[in-house]
């Protein structure tokens, strides 16, 4: 998978937790969840269990600890696509 | 860990505590019951000389019972008189069937779907004494013990 059709999925997933349309938009890999999406806590557990189902990867809690911004979903998945 | 402990943590008080008693708990599904009272606060305006339980007060109960008692006996483990469960409705989802009037006694049947970074799933019926479905749906909150920021 290319690092572009990983944004695309990724951005697909959290659609429909975001609160900031703008943010959304303009998504890159620089974008975080929780200050620029405004993706709330409880929320993020659902882009997590969301991205968990998609990839077919299991998230722990320390992954779930990191995945806050664009940049560092795309590390933990790959990292868990990697393992697999 | 009993329904009547259980109950006694709960962060809820007369007006707005709408469990009676819990009948069955583990960790997958929770049962309990709570019978409306004739003289309900929300009965003298929802409607007018025409009392009917709302649906928002239905949610209510079936959050009270299905996902915090639920998540109270979950994390007992961690419980303590210092550190209480801390517990905020996240999302909810119902669908409404029947009306449910005063005196009557309601039972709630909740079964857990996800319970995973302090988030609990769970879908939720309503039924009343009939046996009859009055509302069903899911209900989320995220909970966790102790006193820092959830």
């Amino acid at each position: 998978m290319t690092k572009d059709q990983l944004i695309a999925k990724l951005k697909s997933i959290v659609e429909p937790y975001i609160q900031n349309e703008e943010a959304f938009n303009n998504l890159s890999e620089n974008t975080d969840f929780i200050n620029d999406l405004k993706i709330n806590s409880a929320n993020l557990v659902d882009v997590v269990l969301d991205v968990e189902d998609e990839f077919d990867i299991r998230i722990e809690n320390d992954d779930m600890e990191k995945m806050i911004s664009v940049k560092t979903a795309m590390d933990i998945i790959n990292e868990k696509l990697n393992a697999k | 860990m009993t329904g009547k402990q259980i109950i006694k943590l709960l962060p809820y008080q007369q007006p707005f505590l709408f469990v009676d008693e819990l009948t069955t708990i583990s960790n997958e599904s929770i049962t309990g019951h709570y019978t409306f009272k004739k003289d309900e606060y929300f009965y003298q305006g929802h409607f007018k000389d025409n009392p009917i339980t709302p649906g928002v007060i239905l949610t209510e109960c079936m959050a009270q019972i299905g996902v915090v008692c639920l998540g109270v006996f979950m994390l007992k483990d961690e419980l303590s008189e210092v550190n209480l469960p801390q517990i905020v409705l996240t999302s909810s989802q119902i669908d409404f069937f029947l009306p449910v009037y005063p005196e009557e006694k309601v039972t709630v049947i909740s079964e857990k779907e996800v319970f995973r970074f302090n988030k609990l799933k769970c879908n939720v019926k309503l039924f009343n004494e009939r046996k009859e479905l009055v509302c069903r749906g899911k209900i989320s909150g995220m909970m966790k013990i102790g006193q820092s920021d959830i």
